[in-house]
């Protein structure tokens, strides 16, 4: 009968304080990655065909809307151009080039144009947004003063959101120190204790991520505020936001955990350490920047949440600093209500209050991509691509200096500019199974 | 002197005796697991128990009435679930072709020391609150989207979705009205919403396509497009299948823009084009506060049968992500 018993002495001292992680990745030959060859050769004739084709498709298409058929539309111009440059497109292509060729060029403009129609339309949803904010954005007293004593027919100079940020600090403040704690707990829970019963639990929060956020807040609102008695508040709209941020964090959480490398963990469990010294001074120091970013992700879907909150928080337009007594008002919410309004001075003020919200959003996303990228195995990466570039560069040089006169191969060159050293403070990329963005290999 | 007595090979019962500190710390997970658990369970349960009183009230005619009146007895999510599904369907046929686009511009097109960045942008704009998405739908496409619609439903208005009724597309004077806060407008701001997360997940699952497979395409002598088409894509079925649902998912339980847009109907309502529509969330937002105890038991209701369409939704992209090649990784 043996029993591996760990005792305590083993457990404090002897395991080294702080990650233990470079120097066991240093002894660790890099894994070879294979890179992407960088197929993006335009020649002058493609760049002319395109030219040619549009200025053509824009004249057909003017023709067409103001002498054949009545379009008035600018859409229905704009579709008609679009409709002509792809045809026109493919027969210049097809007086040079294969049939091959020609679809490979088509679908290369179909691409283009649909990723800049999107990418477009969405910065163009933010600078709307912010240019029709922009009227109330550079009062002072937007930001100083509430909207207590200003009605809807008062100018800009008048009342402000200060209610609004204080309201939605307060409530997501509420929602991260419930979420937080139970947050990580269940993600640790889920990767230290794998079983059925963890199974289980994955499942539900699993499931709970597709729980449409207006049926949390009715959730809220039967259940607090209906059935228990308390009034529409900040508590009850933090406990409806954290109902909505529990599993985005759990899931985001339990993805970074599992990152962990299995030779850190067992080289803690040789040691002596016991599971939580295991768990408090290596699963949590190797991932603290991956859960912080799942943290602050959570927070930024949080913060924009606006029907939880319309079931729950009650509405006033006065400061309100007390959670737990009286309806307190949050970001969303008040853009909501202000835009109820026909005036375009309340407009105006919650499209400021929108953009005060997406800056709040932008800033966490920042801090999230600033934290994330600095955890010790991204630096590790890169502080190891920076070595292979100067490396490479001094290589480079030799060869040169050996050479001179003669002109070195292009094919010798690295295919991919060595970008990877910025690489991915990248949150969502952070999945199992996936290496982490290794050092640049040169092939 | 006795005789040497040589044990017999026993195999030893491995086993761990934990400390004490280690037992509370595995307690505590438990315990924390367990209260997500109780939470998690609770919502569902507790949406169960407070629809059930409507739920049994109304029968199987809570599927099949298109009215919302519970305090008269006649009410039925016919209408509203019509109005929700053909939301999300106009959203993701918008949203899917852009999202692959980019999804496809970021992992095959785009230059190195841009596709960093626009991963950041795609991401990011993923992150934008609805509320926003909501503004720009009703300040901005609310006026501006009438003239699409207007030819979109005179050309193709032998397609019955696209008829409006009540419009003539012979009268000059026509009012634009019939066209306004229609099912149409409300499924291209939310599109606009799910397109970056949808774009997001392809994206992931596009990058990851193997290099090898990629040269050998390329080695075949097929053009971009056949690596795309070949490799790419069959590699990224998973992503594409799981992305798109996801965003459906999302698109079902979107509020608050489409409660901005849409002018609630409670009649099921096919022409896309035509103003009014519903949706589930729209109805719990613009019912809960005027509800008798009946009323809110019903809005359960509602709001547990959109909760079952999204789960199913969401459990399908799970499953078919966790089965494709590029595996569970989005």
């Amino acid at each position: 009968m043996a029993v591996v018993e760990v005792t305590p002495e083993l457990t404090g001292a002897d395991v080294p304080r702080g990650p233990v992680l470079p120097d066991v990745l240093e002894t660790r030959p890099a894994p070879r990655r294979e890179v992407r060859r960088q197929l993006s050769g335009v020649r002058v004739s493609d760049l002319l065909n395109v030219c040619g084709a549009g200025v053509a498709a824009f004249a057909l298409a003017a023709l067409v809307c103001t002498v054949l058929a009545p379009v008035t539309s600018p859409l229905g111009f704009v579709a008609i151009t679009v409709c002509l440059f792809l045809a026109l497109y493919a027969l210049l292509v097809s007086l040079t080039e294969s049939g091959v060729s020609v679809r490979d060029k088509l679908v290369t403009v179909v691409v283009h144009g649909a990723a800049f129609t999107l990418l477009a339309g969405l910065v163009f949803v933010v600078v709307f947004t912010f240019s029709r904010g922009a009227a109330a954005l550079p009062h002072l007293n937007f930001f100083t003063q509430d909207m207590a004593l200003a009605g809807p027919l008062d100018p800009l100079s008048d009342g402000g959101i200060r209610h609004a940020i204080v309201g939605t600090l307060i409530q997501i403040s509420i929602a991260l120190v419930i979420t937080i704690p139970l947050g990580l707990v269940t993600a640790v829970f889920l990767s230290e204790l794998p079983g059925r019963f963890a199974r289980l639990v994955r499942t539900v929060v699993e499931a709970m991520t597709a729980l449409p956020s207006i049926v949390a807040g009715l959730f809220v609102y039967a259940t607090l505020i209906l059935a228990l008695g308390i009034p529409k508040s900040g508590i009850a709209a933090a406990t409806a936001i954290s109902i909505m941020m529990l599993p985005i964090m759990v899931r985001s959480a339990d993805v970074v955990l599992r990152l962990v490398p299995g030779t850190l963990k067992e080289a803690s469990y040789a040691l002596g350490a016991s599971q939580f010294r295991t768990v408090w001074q290596v699963v949590l120091p190797t991932s603290r920047s991956g859960l912080t970013t799942a943290v602050i992700l959570a927070t930024a879907r949080g913060i924009g949440e606006t029907s939880p909150v319309l079931l729950t928080s009650g509405f006033t337009a006065a400061m309100n600093s007390d959670p737990t007594d009286g309806p307190m008002v949050s970001l969303p919410l008040a853009i909501f209500q202000f835009v109820k309004s026909p005036e375009p001075t309340m407009v105006a003020r919650g499209f400021g209050a929108a953009a005060v919200l997406m800056l709040l959003v932008l800033a966490l996303f920042v801090l999230a991509r600033v934290i994330g990228g600095s955890s010790p195995l991204t630096k590790d990466a890169r502080r190891r691509a920076r070595e292979q570039t100067r490396a490479d560069r001094r290589q480079r040089a030799a060869r040169r200096r050996a050479g001179r006169g003669r002109r070195p191969a292009r094919s010798s060159e690295p295919a991919v500019a060595t970008l990877d050293g910025l690489l991915p403070p990248d949150p969502l990329a952070a999945e199992p199974g996936r290496p982490h963005h290794p050092p640049q290999e040169q092939s | 002197m006795s005789a040497i007595n040589v044990a017999t090979d026993a195999p030893r019962r491995l086993g761990t005796r934990r400390s004490w500190g280690d037992r509370a710390f595995r307690g505590t997970l438990y315990a924390g697991g367990a209260a997500v658990l109780v939470i998690m369970g609770l919502v569902g349960v507790f949406l169960l128990i407070r629809a059930w009183d409507a739920l049994h009230r109304a029968g199987w005619s809570f599927f099949t009435t298109a009215a919302w009146e519970p305090d008269s007895g006649n009410f039925g999510i016919a209408a509203i679930l019509v109005g929700t599904i053909l939301i999300a369907a106009v959203a993701v046929s918008v949203a899917v072709p852009l999202a692959l686009g980019v999804a496809l511009y970021i992992s095959e097109y785009a230059p190195a020391r841009l596709r960093q960045p626009l991963v950041s942008v795609v991401d990011l704009m993923a992150a934008i609150p609805s509320v926003v998405f909501g503004l720009w739908g009703f300040f901005f496409l609310q006026g501006h989207v009438t003239g699409l619609a207007r030819w979109l439903s005179t050309t193709f208005g032998w397609f019955p979705p696209f008829t409006v009724p009540g419009s003539d597309p012979h009268d000059p004077l026509a009012t634009a009205t019939v066209y306004t806060s229609s099912t149409f407008i409300a499924g291209l701001v939310v599109a606009m919403m799910i397109a970056p997360v949808i774009a997001s997940i392809m994206r992931e699952v596009f990058m990851q396509a193997p290099v090898g497979e990629r040269e050998g395409a390329l080695a075949l002598g097929s053009t971009r497009w056949g690596v795309i088409r070949r490799v790419v894509l069959p590699y990224g079925k998973g992503g594409i299948i799981g992305g798109t649902m996801l965003g459906l998912g999302r698109a079902l339980g979107e509020t608050i823009a489409v409660y901005m847009i849409i002018s609630p109907v409670f009649a099921v309502q096919w022409h896309v084009l035509a103003n009014g529509g519903s949706s589930v969330s729209s109805l719990i937002a613009l019912r809960y506060g005027e509800s008798t105890p009946f009323g809110t038991s019903a809005l359960m209701g509602a709001g547990l049968a959109l909760f079952l369409m999204t789960l199913v939704v969401n459990f399908a992209a799970s499953s078919v992500v966790a089965r494709s090649r590029s595996g569970a990784s989005s």
